[in-house]
């Protein structure tokens, strides 16, 4: 089965900048091939997916004002699905990383990102997230936040608009769209990196992981 | 009074340098006995430690920089002490005299590396305890390999380090418990809504009452003061609308303001104006986040739409003159990046009314509501004598009885020109922390009133050289930003750049607070004062 170029509500197809790599992964997808069946209960789960896509609220500085007043009334996110943030990880699909990335904040971000369930994604807002921006030279700041984690959209600008981020936020969208949902996971990682984190040993991590011991 | 009289007689080898704002140097020895003095002598007073700041002289040593004010007297002193030794420096601590000095002086050990004796705490501040060197002396190596990314979970330790003095004048270092093994401590942050960003508190509780609570910074410092230190003076006005972004207007006219001082520049009375009302702007857009932000910890989530609502009516004002929403690099050293636009009269003329019927709006919805007055009335009550010990100035400060505005105390723009009132209260909770700054838009309003249509004509920038070098001496200029005194203090040797430029943040005296103001409160009360208390993290932090 044939998937199609991935169409979305809120904006037409060729209004979107960059279709080429939307097309590359499209091609990807048919490439490998799908039946019917699945091809098109993926597509329904899909349509789902990307239209209730849930941001955890994570915001470390100034371009978390932005994406506070994203989320009010003038630009009101709500609109394209984005419905409610969510306080805790495990409730959240998508990761708006908006601000700076510290070296000490990074294990945090990290564990954040643990904490949610699959399918995550990871949005990088404001060139602090992009690739350490005006701070780039500093000792103390990540120059990017892939170098944490894997990012799924880039939204460039110091803050980028509301706009900006809604864009960002459609692309993803898009993005979702032309996922295999069933039969190949979605998961950020390869299939035996999946497989060796779920059968990982807790307890010997424990003391990394930073849980507390039982003192004797 | 002769204040110079008066300080040989406390420290007859004290030295006066006269470069820039002037300068004290103490003895280290003799530093502690002249903190006391300084503080208790009746004529003198010096109550408010307004900043604190470590410094590396390379071979003169390492050593603090104190500006000092009375908040009776109303006058200002800047001394200095320092030490040789550069590979175990020892200074004393006065964080017995002036409370605010115990998290700055963290700040310089962490920066520097200076052990304060007699300090409670020598923890780091800011950096991670596994941190290699002191980022800020100027011999520092930032190279990857001595401090690479570390992704391993960071270990809160229940006990810290300190070092006292012995009477035989040796100093010995112990480890002081912060938790004791049974108490229950719980973790809030970095990671929680209630926080404002990333800052991380650990509470010991007993049952629902806050026993002790301990702030852990540094989850978005990102350096800015080092960086200035490579960065030439125009190029340093880039990173302060970042500090404090709610401030942006406020902390870049400190810096240019700063800069002037040194250059000895006066900018024309347009730019004063202009400079002003954009303050004010400011301030007002500061306050109705605070205000819906405010709302939304307590659960009330309409509230802070409309706070967002009539927040974008000035961020389109200063849109269409400065560029931008939030980050509007509008300030320069001379003057302002670009003039008035032609519609900016207009549009701050029909939003003064409008914002003022709103006001109206906002406390028939939310100040007069049962449930805001009981979660504000009362709770976390901060004295006049702490908020002045700690330095806690804006908002905080005036809502404890503290007239600290420094647009009445050290008028700079055009506030000595226009009639406003010092809005005051003295109960020091919650509620009249919130009254401030509620009353505080209505004032500004006031002031941008009188100013909008009286702005005169003239150059909006001066001419500037190209390269721009200060006088080599120190300089320290403050403006009441939307949270408080923010102040910038810049040491020059006559080069492009500054040897050390040091921000005044407003948020660090809030937070330091923190502790004194929540013990014996409920927990759920965190909420409503770390609300109120209204500090950005990016500005504790820098
Ligand atoms: S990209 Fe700019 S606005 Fe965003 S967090 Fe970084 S400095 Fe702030």
């Amino acid at each position: 089965m044939e998937i199609k170029e991935p169409k979305i509500k809120s904006m037409r197809y060729n209004d979107f900048k960059d279709n080429e790599y939307l097309e590359a992964m499209l091609k990807e997808l048919n490439a490998n091939g799908t039946n019917v069946v699945v091809g098109c209960l993926d597509e329904l789960i899909n349509w789902g997916r990307s239209n209730s896509l849930w941001p955890f609220t994570f915001a470390t500085s100034c371009c978390g004002i932005e994406f506070m007043a994203m989320c009010a009334a003038r630009y009101d996110v709500a609109r394209f699905g984005f419905e409610i943030t969510r306080n805790s990880p495990r409730q959240a699909d998508v990761i708006l990383v908006s601000g700076t990335i510290t070296n000490k904040m990074a294990p945090v971000l990290k564990r954040l990102y643990d904490q949610m369930a699959d399918p995550k994604y990871v949005i990088a807002v404001g060139g602090c997230a992009v690739s350490g921006g005006p701070f780039k030279k500093s000792y103390h700041v990540v120059k990017g936040v892939d170098k944490v984690l894997p990012v799924d959209v880039y939204v460039p600008g110091c803050p980028p608009r509301p706009e900006a981020m809604l864009y960002g936020m459609m692309q993803l969208q898009r993005k979702v769209k032309v996922e295999k949902f069933l039969g190949g996971i979605n998961h950020q990682v390869s299939k035996k990196e999946y497989a060796r984190l779920m059968e990982r040993d807790l307890n010997a991590e424990r003391d990394e992981l930073n849980v507390e011991q039982e003192k004797d | 009074m002769d204040l110079k009289a008066k300080i040989l007689s406390l420290v007859p080898e004290a030295v006066y340098d006269e470069k820039g704002d002037g300068m004290w140097t103490i003895p280290a020895g003799k530093f502690h006995d002249f903190a006391v003095a300084l503080h208790h002598d009746q004529a003198l007073k010096f109550d408010f430690l307004r900043s604190l700041t470590g410094m590396d002289w390379g071979e003169e040593g390492l050593g603090v920089v104190y500006h000092l004010e009375s908040t009776e007297h109303g006058h200002r002193l800047v001394v200095r002490t320092l030490t040789k030794d550069r590979e175990a420096p020892s200074l004393p601590s006065v964080c017995d005299v002036w409370k605010a000095a115990e998290f700055n002086e963290r700040e310089v050990y962490d920066y520097f590396g200076i052990c304060f004796v007699n300090h409670p705490d020598m923890r780091r501040l800011y950096l991670r305890d596994d941190w290699v060197g002191y980022p800020l002396r100027k011999d520092y190596d930032d190279s990857e390999e001595i401090n690479p990314l570390r992704m391993s979970n960071e270990v809160a330790k229940d006990d810290v380090e300190s070092f006292d003095l012995q009477p035989d004048g040796s100093i010995i270092e112990h480890r002081k418990v912060l938790f004791d093994n049974d108490e229950y401590v719980i973790n809030i942050g970095p990671q929680h809504p209630a926080t404002h960003g990333v800052l991380r508190f650990r509470v010991s509780i007993e049952g629902e009452f806050i026993k002790k609570l301990d702030v852990h910074c540094g989850y978005i410092h990102r350096g800015i003061e080092k960086m200035c230190e490579s960065l030439t003076y125009p190029q340093t006005l880039a990173l302060t609308d970042r500090l404090d972004y709610l401030s942006a207007m406020q902390s870049r006219h400190a810096l240019c303001m700063c800069i002037e001082k040194g250059l000895g520049v006066e900018v024309s009375d347009r730019v004063k104006y202009i400079r002003t009302i954009m303050d004010e702007l400011q301030r007002i857009d500061s306050h109705i986040l605070f205000f819906s932000c405010l709302c939304q910890d307590l659960g009330a989530t309409s509230a802070f739409l409309y706070g967002f609502r009539d927040r974008e009516k000035i961020l389109d004002i200063f849109e269409e003159t400065c560029g931008g929403r939030l980050i509007l690099n509008y300030n320069t050293i001379g003057g302002v990046q670009a003039d008035i636009h032609p519609n900016f009269v207009h549009r701050v003329k029909e939003f003064i009314p409008y914002m003022r019927r709103n006001i109206q709006e906002y406390h028939d919805v939310f100040t007069g509501n049962v449930i805001a007055q009981h979660r504000l009335k009362g709770v976390g009550v901060l004295s006049r004598e702490d908020a002045i010990s700690f330095g806690a100035t804006g908002g905080t400060g005036r809502a404890s009885g503290w007239a600290c505005d420094v647009r009445k105390r050290i008028p700079y723009g055009v506030y000595d020109k226009v009639d406003f009132k010092e809005i005051l209260y003295t109960e020091g909770d919650s509620f009249a922390r919130y009254m401030v700054r509620m009353d505080e838009i209505m004032e500004s309003l006031n002031i941008v009133e009188q100013l909008i249509d009286n702005i005169p004509a003239g150059d909006y920038q001066l001419k500037m050289k190209p390269v721009i070098r200060i006088p080599e001496g120190t300089y320290y200029a403050a403006v009441e930003a939307s949270r408080g005194e923010f102040g910038v203090f810049i040491e020059s040797h006559g080069d492009k750049t500054p040897y050390r430029l040091k921000f005044r943040s407003t948020g660090l005296p809030l937070v330091s607070c923190m502790d004194t103001i929540c013990r014996g409160g409920k927990i759920a009360d965190l909420i409503a004062i770390g609300g109120t208390l209204d500090y950005i993290i990016p500005d504790i932090d820098r």
